[in-house]
């Protein structure tokens, strides 16, 4: 997975362009099994003192389809776009938009209490919360003067 | 039929011309789409995740229907980003409709992140089909 920026400078996104055009040079020579896909969905993450913020787009997926755990410090995001179904004269021009199961795992940098996980989706995007357990919130610590 | 596809992430950058410049300042997509015809319309589907109803403009100008749709970046106050692997920005997509489309009735609804665009063809009795007699 490419690590980048919020805001890219040009140079950067030219960059990156240049990456994904070399990457897919080289995938269209492996067998079909190596080709790496990156992972779905897509997420970025945003920290605080209290916790972490775990965004994710997921069109065309629907509430009642995603699931959330959270285990020690693993966070596991599952679930499945459903393909639309179609009467039957209907006929595709064009399909672009993906569907089907995925499940996704990340590693948290700290334990999470997980009675207070919470997570909302709205207009496609999923958003999960996830606060610092309280024994592992980073202390401060005073330097006495000597 | 086309082939049902996997999911994926990668997002895909609108063209602009040479030297133009958007006027807002973040990236613009071109939302993936399917697209499909039943009996009496035409179904467009758009993945627009993040924008919300009011933020999305629907044009018809000539024969070009054009989908916009703006999406807030996320601001989430005291939290720092850390780790971003997609980047928020507006979608925009033009489509020429075929001339068996009804332009006035286009309807359009929003629902999770996903715009659909119902486009009804023209009553039958105006378009004409036309027999291909054997020699």
């Amino acid at each position: 997975m490419i690590y980048r920026r919020l805001r890219t400078p040009s140079m950067w996104r030219d960059m990156d362009r240049m990456q994904r055009e070399m990457n897919r040079v080289f995938e269209s020579y492996s067998p079909r099994g190596l080709r790496s896909a990156p992972a779905y969905p897509a997420m970025n993450v945003w920290g605080s003192e209290e916790g972490l913020l775990v965004t994710a787009e997921l069109p065309g997926v629907s509430s009642k389809d995603i699931e959330l755990s959270v285990v020690n410090e693993t966070l596991t995001v599952s679930g499945e776009r459903v393909p639309e179904e179609l009467v039957e004269e209907a006929r595709y021009h064009r399909r672009e938009c993906g569907c089907g199961k995925f499940t996704r795992s990340i590693q948290l940098p700290f334990a999470v209490d997980a009675s207070k996980v919470e997570a909302s989706f709205k207009n496609g995007v999923l958003h999960v919360s996830l606060p610092r357990k309280a024994e592992d919130k980073p202390r401060k610590i005073k330097v006495k003067v000597g | 039929m086309a082939e049902e596809k996997t999911l994926q992430v990668e997002k895909e950058e609108a063209a602009l011309e040479e030297g133009a410049e958007w006027t807002r300042d973040r990236r613009i997509f071109i939302p993936r789409a399917d697209i499909y015809e039943t009996g009496d319309k035409m179904v467009i589907v758009l993945d627009v995740p993040g924008s919300k109803e009011e933020d999305i403009d629907i044009t018809l100008e000539k024969d070009i229907l054009t989908i916009m749709a703006q999406v807030n970046a996320d601001e989430f106050p005291g939290h720092t980003p850390l780790y971003a692997e997609y980047e928020v920005g507006d979608y925009q997509r033009s489509f020429k409709l075929p001339d068996e489309l009804n332009r006035d009735k286009i309807e359009a609804a929003y629902k999770e992140g996903i715009l659909k665009l119902f486009l009804p063809k023209a009553d039958k009795a105006k378009i004409k089909k036309i027999d291909i007699k054997a020699g």
